[in-house]
């Protein structure tokens, strides 16, 4: 005979889980219990339960897999709210695992209880409470299954107090093989005849665009989309949510569009005849004022979830389908194509509006963000916090691969980057993990560094210290007659000292140079968290931007520009040191060095 | 929950959800229409021939655009089985009603007669009033009740519309 909670443990080792985030509590007592003496799942102490769901989130997105956090009943389950909303947002499998009030206590206002599966369902995939033993392996097998497939997404599994300390025989053999949900059959095979007609029109298109987007990377698809851009030369723009599907360095690759996406990405989708959207679901960060949005275009619109196609803006050709599955089956249709006039004038449109910034002695975040690139090869994970620098590591970041960019799109949450770099530092020790982030955004869960320090975790976290709430300054300054209201963060702790508090490595840098030597440093520390004090510029806009609700026309870019382009080669910027051979070094140093998690527990 | 007691918005459509017959199903829709800002003209849950499964008959407000989001959304409810929308195919439609009306000894002739030519029944009398069933479309109860209104409605109840396909098809 074995409890409910030791049961629910083996099923999550029979899912492949080795790694939990949580935080203990009263109706999760029987969970740690069983937890004190296992041995394959390692349980990662948080220091709040919202960055328990980041970090699953995170490990889930660093590794494509699906990422586990377990919290008690009452305010710990609540705290993980945030995290679970912004995890449904873009999509992201994370199964949580909540302590209940005993069944028979339910409903009757008992002590640390609150009903969170009622206050979850808006923001999760699908939840369960649990009433019997008995269905806890279903139940996790479900829950599992429905993270995992079709639009990936959070699901929350309650378990009462008294459903796991029951006890009940029952061995791994007994685990469903596969769960069977009559009510949920995802599909994933696109409609032949559509797929035919998709390849057709881009056959047939002058002026194609690929709008790739977060799909894409959950479905692992980017050997496809980068095949069907490679054969028929079609240029691609990600949405944030699809950076890294290919390699920003990737001559094809026009970045990111949308309402501060590049102004040649912009450009391209307004003029194109035909845009081809993967995996993108046509946000309002992206279109803009929609009838105004690709208004010359046919549409191709793929996509996994049939509610998408057709939710903003109704396709020409729909696909229902998973992206990996559906442009495997289109690709034999493809017919190859040469470098168009077309994308001649797309390059066009990119050397007259390039993305600079001024360098004038002083540091700036565009320049943190691409010493950072430079330094690591291009190769680490990126995660970010939610503000005016990730809109600049949008655009600076150049993502080599995907599941290395890790940020909030849909919620916007301030607070994720630190929580989510640590969950992506976990699922890949071999992996340097930095995390770009702001001084309000870094307020939100400073605390987590303690848990990096404790699980000796090297991720850099480089704070763009504007003093300010960036993002909302800039939309007091540009539409609200410059009445900056709330926005002045002065009264800031000193982030360096705050971090040495902690356990970490605390840096600060005011110019380039300074930042160079910060980051060399903070490269070579392997056993806990650098926090790099980034003093830049309070007065600092993101460009380009597209004004909420409206078009390219009102695209507003640099007043400077032209300047800038003459003075600043971004390109020519060396790098201080050798960084190819020093980066490998730090590499292997890592992977001899093992997962610093183990050691840290 | 008859939203409206008398008139149906221009557009309405009528869905059908089979769910499947667990507790908490209902929160789940309802939350869904909440959340999304669609409007619910009516909504009745009833069992079916399998007691696993209910039936939701909800009537919608709203273009064809909405519909179909509306479909698709509730399709995504891990419990809900299948969804069918009524719009290319005939269907029946019937709404049950119960109307305690004021009638008052002179006027119990006509309200009788109105009764016979609508085919509902009074189940229900005191001295002063009636308490009358009737069923039908939706037309037909408004129509009624609009008739009955000049005596004076003191209270209506209405279970909202359930549809059914005809002939061989089913939801
Ligand atoms: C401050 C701020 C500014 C922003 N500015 C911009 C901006 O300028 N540009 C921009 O692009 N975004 C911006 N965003 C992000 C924006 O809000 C959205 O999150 C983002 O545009 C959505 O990306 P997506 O369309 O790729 O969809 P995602 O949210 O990544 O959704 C994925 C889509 O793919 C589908 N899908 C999932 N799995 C599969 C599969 N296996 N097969 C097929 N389909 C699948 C899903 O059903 C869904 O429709 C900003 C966010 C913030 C916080
Ligand atoms: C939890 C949360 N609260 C509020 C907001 C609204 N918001 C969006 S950006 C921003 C400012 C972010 O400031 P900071 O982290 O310093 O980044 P910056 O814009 O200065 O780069 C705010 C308050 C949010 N996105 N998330």
């Amino acid at each position: 005979m074995k409890t409910g909670a030791r049961i629910l443990l083996e099923c999550l080792r029979l899912e492949g889980v080795r790694h939990v985030f949580g935080y203990p509590g009263g109706a999760a007592l029987p969970l740690y219990d069983a937890l004190y003496d296992e041995k394959q799942i390692e349980h990662i102490l948080v220091r709040h339960e919202q960055g328990a769901a980041h970090m699953a989130d995170g490990y889930a997105r660093a590794t494509g897999g699906v990422g586990v956090c377990l919290a008690t009943s009452g305010p710990g389950a609540t705290n993980l709210v945030t995290g679970l909303a912004t995890a449904y947002m873009d999509s992201i499998p994370v199964v949580a695992i909540t302590g209940q009030v005993r069944t028979h206590a339910i409903g009757k206002d008992a002590f640390q209880e609150a009903d969170i599966t009622g206050i979850t369902i808006p923001i999760t995939k699908h939840n369960f409470l649990v009433k019997r033993v008995e269905e806890i392996p279903e139940t996790i097998s479900k829950a599992f299954h429905i993270a995992r497939s079709g639009r990936p997404g959070p699901v929350l599994v309650d378990v009462p107090l008294d459903v796991s300390l029951a006890k009940m025989a029952w061995d791994p053999s007994m685990y469903p093989d596969k769960a069977d949900i009559p009510t949920y059959k995802p599909t994933t095979r696109g409609h032949e005849v559509q797929i035919r007609r998709a390849a057709a029109a881009l056959d047939e298109a002058q002026c194609p665009v690929l709008y790739v987007g977060g799909g894409a990377v959950l479905s692992g698809a980017e050997a496809e989309v980068r095949e069907l851009a490679e054969r028929t030369n079609t240029l691609v723009t990600t949405s944030l949510m699809g950076k890294g599907i290919i390699d920003e360095h990737h001559p094809l690759s026009i970045g990111m569009l949308g309402m501060h996406g590049t102004a040649y990405a912009n450009h391209a989708v307004h003029n194109c005849d035909l845009l081809f959207a993967i995996g993108a679901r046509f946000d309002d960060r992206v279109t803009g004022k929609v009838d105004r949005f690709a208004p010359r275009a046919r549409v191709v619109h793929i996509d996994v979830d049939p509610a998408e196609i057709g939710k903003v803006r109704v396709p020409e050709v729909p696909i229902v389908g998973d992206i990996k599955t559906v442009l495997a089956a289109m690709l034999p249709h493809v017919k190859p194509k040469p470098w168009s006039a077309w994308n001649d004038q797309i390059m066009e449109w990119k050397s007259e509006f390039p993305l600079v910034y001024p360098s004038d002695g002083r540091l700036y975040a565009e320049y943190v963000i691409e010493m950072m690139g430079q330094a690591t090869n291009w190769e680490a994970i990126m995660t970010t916090d939610v503000g005016q620098h990730q809109m600049w590591a949008a655009q600076y970041y150049k993502c080599r691969r995907p599941h290395q960019w890790i940020t909030s799109g849909g919620l916007g949450t301030m607070g994720f980057g630190l929580p989510a770099a640590i969950g992506a530092q976990v699922s890949s020790p071999g992996t340097r993990v930095l995390c770009l982030s702001g001084d309000g955004s870094f307020q939100m869960c400073t605390q987590e560094l303690m848990t990096a320090t404790v699980y000796g975790l090297p991720i850099i976290v480089a704070i763009v210290n504007n003093r300010s709430l960036g993002m909302v300054r800039q939309w007091q300054e540009l539409f609200y007659q410059e009445r900056y209201s709330h926005v002045d963060l002065q009264a800031s702790p000193d982030f360096v000292k705050l971090t040495e508090a902690y356990g970490g490595f605390g840096l600060r840098a005011e110019t380039p140079e300074e930042f160079r030597n910060a980051l060399s440093k903070a490269l070579e520390v392997r056993d806990r968290p650098v926090v790099i004090d980034c003093v830049v510029p309070t007065e600092e806009n993101v460009y380009p931007m597209i004004p909420a609700g409206q078009s390219v026309d009102e695209m507003r870019i640099r007043e400077n520009l032209e300047e800038l382009k003459v003075t600043v080669d971004t390109e020519g910027e060396e790098w201080s040191f050798d960084r190819e051979e020093r980066v490998l070094e730090q590499f292997v140093a890592l992977r001899k060095g093992g997962s610093s998690a183990e050691r840290g527990s | 929950m008859a939203a409206s007691l008398t008139r149906r918005a221009p557009q309405t459509h009528v869905i059908t959800a089979l769910v499947g017959n667990h507790p908490g199903v209902l929160a789940r829709v309802a939350g869904l229409f909440a959340r999304r800002g669609y409007n619910i003209e009516s909504l009745t849950v009833s069992v079916t021939e399998d007691p696993d499964v209910s039936r939701m008959t909800i009537v919608v407000a709203g273009d064809q655009l909405v519909l179909e989001q509306i479909t698709k959304q509730l399709h995504k409810l891990i419990e809900v089985i299948r969804v069918a929308d009524y719009v290319d195919a005939p269907t029946v439609e019937r709404e049950l009603g119960l109307i305690k009306v004021r009638a008052e000894p002179k006027d119990r002739g006509e309200i009788m007669q109105i009764v016979e030519v609508f085919r509902g029944r009074i189940i229900d009398m005191s001295d002063r009033t009636f308490v009358i069933e009737v069923t039908g479309s939706v037309e037909k109860l408004d129509k009624m009740a609009e008739l009955l209104s000049s005596y004076g409605i003191r209270e209506m109840v209405r279970t909202g519309v359930i549809a059914m396909a005809r002939g061989s098809r089913t939801a």
